[in-house]
């Protein structure tokens, strides 16, 4: 890598691609990042299977955690994106959720440092199951020709438009969608940890920079790291709460009847 | 911090393969432990608690209407109790009264014929006497003459007609 300035302490800079990509552990199936998925799902398993193993009319403190997640994603993201027909989606967009949540956090849990979703292949597992999940739900409900002409072609308009509008609507729906889906949570992820790793990595370089006027300007990059920590828990929760609302507006227009 | 391994750059927009597969993997055991042990019984959990709290709802506004009710039937038996009790006491008072005065009139009846009867019997008594008396003074006086003149008169009716007629005054002179 030329024109890459390594400070003291080795420390890469700037702050590069390579950064995302850690050696392997032990081959390409153990990595950093598989093990994160793990154990975000063994975290998620274990939570949940403690805190609603024997679940009361009046909660505990543990079991009442769980409803509230529950209860946020049921009320606020399925019945308000797809009315009473969501319900029967909450668990799931639960799921999601959480594990959507869980992982993005791991981008600022001491020790781990980086969200797995930074990593486009998990944001692709989860945005291909969204996909063919609003596609599949989109047929079995309406039909194959019905769910296409109501996906297609938007009612009202003159039909020469339609040469227009038909190829937009095929990309909104059917390309667009899932793209966006997975690149707007990759991105973001990706982006929080180069913010970090620029305001962190950089206060150090500057620490180690032989100008003592530099050196005191590092405490301000290290403030704005701690800053944008923070700002990178309200990240975190917020894209996964898009995920599962978009997620839940495409199901909801495939199960809709108008356009 | 490791800088990555020289020569291979990995393009950040292209997925790792292997990561594809753990992540669906992983993702689909999570889904499946949670949605099959855990999701349908809070669910439940919710359902049973909107449940409680829209049915104690429900039994406590019932409750209360049959609070109301009950309240209502008792105000109305009351008030059926007290008119009931108000017209046993008149009808009490208006029968004491009607004994009272049947009773009064019955005793002045029979007082009144006591009474009379009283007066009747002592008529009569007063007139067998005066009648026994009569002919007792008649029978004394003459006899008394009779000593008196030394000669019996008592065969004489005209001296018998004589004393009839002096008693006779003297009854009128008496009663006047």
């Amino acid at each position: 890598m030329s024109g890459q300035l390594v400070a003291a302490e080795g420390l890469p800079w700037p702050p590069s691609v390579g950064d995302f990509y850690p050696p392997d552990l032990a081959g390409p199936w153990v990595t950093k990042f598989t093990l994160m998925i793990w154990l975000a799902v063994g975290l998620l398993i274990i939570f949940f299977m403690a805190t609603y193993r024997n679940p009361k009319l009046v909660p505990s403190k543990g079991q009442w955690m769980a409803e509230s997640i529950y209860g946020l994603v049921r009320d606020n993201i399925a019945r308000e994106q797809m009315g009473k027909d969501g319900i029967r989606f909450a668990p799931y967009f639960t799921v999601l959720f959480c594990f959507i949540a869980v992982t993005n956090l791991f981008g600022v849990t001491p020790g781990l440092q980086i969200s797995p979703n930074s990593h486009i292949a998990f944001p692709i597992v989860l945005a291909v199951i969204t996909y063919v999940m609003y596609l599949y739900i989109g047929v079995r409900k309406q039909g194959l020709g019905r769910y296409l002409k109501q996906s297609l072609i938007i009612p009202g308009v003159p039909w020469p438009m339609h040469v227009l509008l038909i190829p937009i609507e095929f990309l909104q729906n059917f390309i667009n969608r899932p793209v966006t889906l997975a690149v707007r949570l990759f991105a973001n992820m990706f982006a929080g940890h180069l913010i970090l790793l620029v305001f962190t990595v950089g206060g150090f370089v500057m620490l180690a920079s032989d100008n003592i006027f530099i050196q005191v300007t590092s405490v301000f990059s290290f403030l704005m790291a701690i800053l944008m920590a923070f700002f990178e828990v309200l990240v975190a929760l917020l894209q996964a709460y898009v995920f599962v609302t978009l997620t839940a507006n495409y199901i909801g227009t495939s199960l809709a009847d108008g356009h | 911090m490791y800088v990555a391994a020289e020569g291979v750059e990995h393009h950040p927009l292209v997925p790792i393969w292997q990561e594809l597969v753990i992540g669906s993997i992983a993702f689909a055991l999570l889904c499946f432990v949670l949605l099959k042990f855990v999701m349908p019984r809070m669910e439940a959990m919710y359902q049973a608690r909107v449940d409680a709290i829209e049915g104690g709802l429900k039994r406590a506004e019932a409750a209360q209407a049959e609070a109301n009710q009950l309240l209502e039937q008792y105000r109305a038996q009351l008030a059926e109790v007290r008119t009931e009790a108000a017209r046993i006491r008149d009808d009490a008072r208006a029968d004491a009264e009607s004994i009272r005065t049947e009773i009064l009139a019955k005793a002045r009846e029979e007082s009144d014929r006591i009474i009379a009867a009283g007066r009747e019997s002592l008529a009569v008594e007063r007139q067998t006497i005066v009648r026994e008396l009569r002919a007792e003074v008649g029978g004394l006086a003459v006899d008394l003459a009779s000593r008196i003149v030394g000669e019996s008169l008592a065969d004489e009716a005209r001296r018998k007609g004589t004393v009839e007629r002096f008693l006779t005054d003297l009854e009128s002179a008496g009663a006047r």
